[in-house]
């Protein structure tokens, strides 16, 4: 999300910034680059592959959600919404590493603001979101469709300059499983159409992706990890599984009570804990 | 070190060389005594971690008795209730034995795990506590009426009839947020972050076969004169505590707190009952009492702790003395003068708490996190039953929360916490 580029550019920045002052006064810091490639070729070339797909279908999802409002499809734009970004929240570690287009692709409103910025800076899927659910309306939102597609675009042609690392991969596993704790759990992600468990699903899909793609080696390291892992992934589906519509979608979070939050977020967090352990592969 | 520990160490394949290594002693060849040794090899992982006895306000984990009971009240709780998950008796037993060696450390004043190179995975422990002492930390394990209802557990038959949800008290307004729970941890330590620390990474240790159901984080703060810790006052700035259990008694202990054979369920020899009431006090209204109608309602002098009428805190309670008027001393309604009429003694050790502010009110979430130890539940039952609806206490204070573990009893070595529950018949 934005947010959290954002954030992550400012860490970097930190970290630049307070390296200048600790000169060689950590000698503990873990090793982590070393080797950090070896042997994983094969996983970070698959991982890649993955990422490329979901955005072809990004891109061509977004063409038909573009389409739709251009064309004052309402309830066909509604429909396409939650679908089509969900392609974008399984890659969401590699799409969201440019930190210029992931915000004008995906920033809330709140985000925005937080940058000091006005609503005139607001471009992107969810100002579409607030003129579909809250104006209820197509109208004046031709020029952002349009936009929206040229960068969903752009994302994509980027996407194939970035270089996976098998740490892009491990960060990036328990990093949407963050995002599901932090914001879809609570709602804060679509606070007009209230599609947050379509994101919530994509999110873990994406981390389950990962997972299969790390999971021999991992067995080669611990086999229980693994087992603990496939069961966690299938109880959080399951649990999900519970709040289907019935048409291949999700019910609205507004339908959610407070125990069937609490339920899943407690299960995010029972995957979170054994998911952060898929590093010991790089030992 | 013995010739016996040095076999023993070699079988293990470390060269002593390594060890000094990793020790840090190499050059200097100071000794390692015997107590460091274990610590060093449980580094190693190579034995269940013992108390380490040179840790610095260290108190021991293995004993008759679980920690956190007879010890001191320090300055600091963190409270948490939990339920459990997991489907299987051998999971809950499989938890109780993987906490028993972080238990241990805990309270060694070290970490959970050993840090490791490999910076691609968070930390084994989540190192706040790096730094700190061991504080006098204690943790103390019991188990809630709660967890015998899941029969999925096969527990049922094990569940000693007196561990059952307390009955409704009079004038209780007790919500779900703040009561019962299948499993508790008592986290006592004279550091705030240390207790803290202890529950969160025996949770963290939990993640996925427990689930938190509610925690409280309280603390005491002890006057000291002449060097000597007085009693501490809880926010009504009385005195708790000055007519108290004896833990240095055996006596008393045995006869009050400590289960005996034959009293409970085998699994519960040796263990305890822990009332937990989490009981807010009505600050603003009890700062608008005067000072004469609080100290009636305590049946206590407020500044010097003194029963009403006498002098010195430790003053026997004049239950029968009466004013010219002809009226008692100590009202009839006090909150003294009920509990010593109940005839009934228990083990307190509570802890004030502030929980920020009360939304529907806009008044403190503050008061007391009463913590009592009985070997059976019905001492607490009769003495809070005598208070009923007479207490005069009742108008400034309100039961939110409620719940009864069954501590169990002391860890030997090579054991672990709760192992009679898994074991007896």
């Amino acid at each position: 999300m934005k947010k959290t580029a954002m954030l992550s550019t400012l860490l970097a920045v930190g970290i630049i910034l307070s390296s200048c002052n600790t000169i060689e006064n950590d000698t503990s810091a873990p090793q982590e680059n070393a080797d950090s490639s070896i042997g994983l070729q094969e996983e970070t070339d698959a991982y890649k592959q993955f990422a490329l797909e979901q955005m072809d279908q990004f891109v061509m999802e977004t063409e038909k959600f573009v389409t739709a409002v251009k064309n004052g499809e309402l309830e066909e734009a509604k429909t396409i919404y939650p679908l089509a970004r969900m392609y974008f929240e399984r890659s969401e570690p590699i799409a969201e590493s440019f930190g210029d287009l992931d915000p004008r692709i995906d920033a809330r409103l709140a985000d925005i603001q937080d940058e000091g910025l006005g609503e005139e800076n607001w471009s992107g899927y969810h100002k579409i979101e607030y003129g579909l659910w809250v104006e209820n309306t197509t109208e004046g939102y031709e020029d952002i469709a349009d936009q929206l597609l040229k960068d969903a675009k752009e994302l994509r042609a980027r996407v194939e300059t970035v270089e996976v690392t098998p740490d892009l991969m491990i960060t990036g596993s328990v990093d949407l499983l963050n995002e599901v704790s932090t914001s879809k759990i609570t709602g804060e992600e679509e606070i007009y159409s209230h599609t947050d468990l379509y994101d919530f699903k994509a999110n873990i899909e994406g981390a389950e992706k990962i997972f299969e793609i790390l999971k021999d080696k991992i067995a080669a390291k611990d086999a229980d990890l693994v087992n603990e892992l496939t069961t966690n992934f299938s109880s959080i589906n399951e649990l999900l599984a519970k709040y289907e519509d019935g048409n291949g979608g999700y019910i609205s979070y507004l339908e959610l009570t407070k125990e069937d939050t609490k339920a899943l977020s407690e299960a995010v967090n029972h995957l979170g804990e054994p998911l952060s352990q898929m590093g010991i592969i790089m030992e | 070190m013995t010739e016996q520990k040095e076999e023993k160490f070699y079988e293990k394949k470390i060269s002593r060389r390594q060890m000094l290594k990793y020790t840090g002693a190499g050059a200097a060849g100071i000794a390692i005594g015997a107590s460091g040794l274990g610590g060093i090899l449980n580094v190693f992982g190579m034995t269940a971690p013992d108390d380490d006895e040179s840790a610095i306000n260290k108190l021991n984990f293995y004993g008759a008795h679980q920690s956190g009971i007879a010890n001191e009240v320090p300055t600091h709780v963190y409270f948490a209730s939990l339920n459990v998950v997991v489907k299987t008796s051998k999971e809950l037993q499989d938890l109780f034995k993987a906490w028993t060696p972080l238990a241990v450390r805990l309270m060694n004043g070290e970490p959970v795990g050993d840090s490791s190179p490999n910076g691609f995975v968070p930390a084994k422990d989540t190192g706040e506590s790096k730094g700190l002492d061991a504080s006098n930390l204690t943790i103390t394990f019991g188990v809630g009426p709660s967890l015998f209802d899941k029969s999925e557990l096969g527990l049922t038959h094990k569940r000693p009839s007196e561990l059952k949800q307390l009955p409704h008290f009079p004038k209780d307004q007790l919500e779900d947020a703040y009561s019962d729970g299948d499993i508790c941890i008592q986290a006592c330590a004279d550091d705030p972050q240390v207790a803290f620390h202890a529950v969160r990474n025996l949770i963290r240790a939990a993640s996925g076969k427990v689930t938190m159901k509610w925690s409280q984080a309280g603390f005491n703060s002890y006057p000291m004169k002449k060097n000597k810790k007085q009693t501490p006052r809880n926010l009504f700035a009385f005195k708790d505590g000055s007519v108290n259990i004896n833990t240095k008694s055996k006596k008393d202990m045995n006869d009050t707190v400590w289960v005996q054979p034959g009293e409970s369920a085998t699994w519960m020899t040796g263990g305890s009952y822990l009332v937990a009431r989490r009981i807010q006090m009505h600050l603003e209204t009890w700062d608008r009492t005067a000072l004469g109608e609080q100290e009636a309602t305590f049946g206590r002098h407020r500044d010097s702790g003194a029963p009403l009428g006498l002098n010195h805190e430790l003053d026997d309670l004049a239950l029968d003395r009466k004013e010219a008027s002809g009226e008692l001393t100590i009202p009839a309604d006090s909150h003294g003068r009920l509990a010593r009429e109940s005839g009934e003694r228990i083990l307190r050790r509570s802890f004030s708490y502030s929980s920020g502010v009360l939304d529907s009110t806009g008044t403190f979430d503050a008061g007391l996190l009463f913590i009592s130890f009985q070997k059976h539940p019905k001492q607490f039952i009769k003495i809070q039953n005598s208070f009923g609806r007479v207490d005069k206490l009742n108008e400034y204070i309100t039961h939110r929360g409620s719940a009864l573990f069954a501590c169990f009893p002391g860890i030997q070595k090579g054991s672990y916490i709760g192992e009679a529950l898994f074991t007896s018949l």
